[in-house]
């Protein structure tokens, strides 16, 4: 019993530093893959632009939710004035970066990771290296750059038609004052709020693609072990997120 | 060729997208902003010893009605007032000139509006004209402040008439 705990407290150990390695080894390769544009914007096209629908709904639905239980809640104490200014700070700081990544990572990372790990599975990756074409290089790192630049985009969005969301029902079904409802946003969103969600989505986008072109490149070549490296790269997507949320969050109070 | 030009298009629209949205948060939702939309309206002045928490996009209403917003708040180094400047949609352009603005609160802890009261005069207000008659917010430190300090003046006067009230409760 013991020594299980200890062999599995081993293996996360070395799983993150196998991942850290990993990184070095992809972030290297950034100068050079960016020489090859059009297989960057393929990967952009499919982390970012296929990923749009599911975003925008989502973020249509939370920015509702937000809208609803701020008011009910900011209506007992008489300031649901105060609905835009509390909707907007808690899209733009923390919903829209962290739900972003959590579908994100369900959406994109599980693509990435079951597309690599079936290259991985069919041999492909070997014969790239038969061929001498570094696979890292040619097939990782398009992927890795791709999630890395669509991720804040999309939180963007996000937090964009959430807040929407949320002015569609405080100002028009709730009737809020439209003027207030936005003049008590301007007042009290800041330009470091605004920030703190851009570092946090670019944080989560790296961090996301990382894992999921990790568990894909490494993942065993089997039918199971590439279904295994999906799950995972979802649950480990979803811990970092949210573990990278509370360092971010701590360093900007 | 083909191909690939429609998966550029289609990439470089989600990042326009994606950069229309990083522009809207850091411009209209901070107060960094630019506003859009400016329907025909005209200015008005009024100067108040004391604004509370009024901020600019505070709305301005006559009996009850929104006419307009406050677009700017400055402060008057001559009289130490703060000075307001109220954009009236100018359809609303039949204001007596001895019109009244009072500063009121929506709700207990909501923000701030300016309320306008129509006076009785003839002629009308005009763009940059200023606004005479005019009371400020109420603000809830100083009237507590004045009750308390009601309260001590009272409990003084008549110590052996506040005795019984205080074992009654």
């Amino acid at each position: 019993m013991l020594r299980e705990l200890r062999e599995s407290l081993v293996d996360s150990i070395v799983s993150v530093g196998a991942i850290g390695r990993f990184l070095v080894r992809v972030a290297v390769q950034v100068p050079r893959a960016a020489l090859r544009l059009d297989l960057v914007i393929a990967q952009i096209y499919n982390a970012g632009a296929r990923s749009l629908v599911i975003i925008m709904l989502s973020g249509l639905f939370v920015g509702m939710v937000v809208g609803l239980q701020g008011f009910q809640l900011l209506q007992r104490f008489g300031s649901e004035d105060a609905l835009g200014a509390a909707a907007a700070i808690g899209l733009v700081k923390e919903l829209g970066p962290v739900i972003t990544a959590l579908l994100f990572a369900g959406r994109a990372g599980t693509a990435l990771a079951s597309e690599l790990g079936l290259m991985r599975a069919t041999d492909q990756l070997s014969a790239m290296e038969i061929m001498a074409v570094d696979p890292v290089r040619r097939v990782v790192v398009p992927r890795f750059l791709g999630g890395v630049i669509a991720m804040p985009l999309l939180a963007a969005i996000f937090s964009v038609i959430g807040i929407y969301g949320a002015q569609v029902i405080g100002v028009q079904i709730m009737g809020v004052d439209a003027g207030s409802f936005w003049s008590q946003m301007r007042a009290s969103v800041g330009l470091g709020d605004v920030t703190e969600g851009i570092v946090k989505s670019c944080a989560f986008g790296v961090a996301c693609s990382l894992v999921a072109v990790y568990e894909g490149y490494n993942a065993v070549p089997t039918a199971e072990g590439v279904g295994r490296a999906t799950t995972r790269t979802v649950v480990t997507s979803a811990v970092f997120t949210l573990f990278l949320d509370y360092l971010i969050t701590a360093s900007f109070l | 060729m083909n191909n690939s030009r429609a998966l550029s298009f289609g990439t470089g629209l989600f990042m326009l997208l994606g950069f229309a949205a990083l522009l809207f948060l850091t411009t209209q939702t901070t107060s960094h902003g630019i506003s859009l939309m400016r329907k025909p309206h005209y200015d008005l002045l009024a100067k108040f010893d004391n604004i509370g928490d009024l901020k600019v996009g505070s709305p301005v209403s006559i009996a009850g009605v929104e006419i307009g917003r406050v677009t700017k708040i400055g402060f008057d180094t001559h009289d130490y007032k703060a000075v307001v400047t109220l954009s009236i949609d100018a359809k609303y352009n039949q204001l007596p000139t001895d019109s009244d603005a009072s500063i009121y609160t929506q709700g207990l802890l909501g923000g701030k509006f300016i309320g306008l009261t129509a006076g009785g005069a003839e002629t009308y207000l005009k763009d940059h004209d200023q606004i005479d008659f005019t009371q400020s917010a109420f603000v809830l430190e100083n009237l507590i402040g004045q009750f308390l300090a009601n309260m001590g003046k009272s409990s003084g006067d008549k110590p052996d008439a506040a005795a019984p009230a205080e074992k009654t409760k």
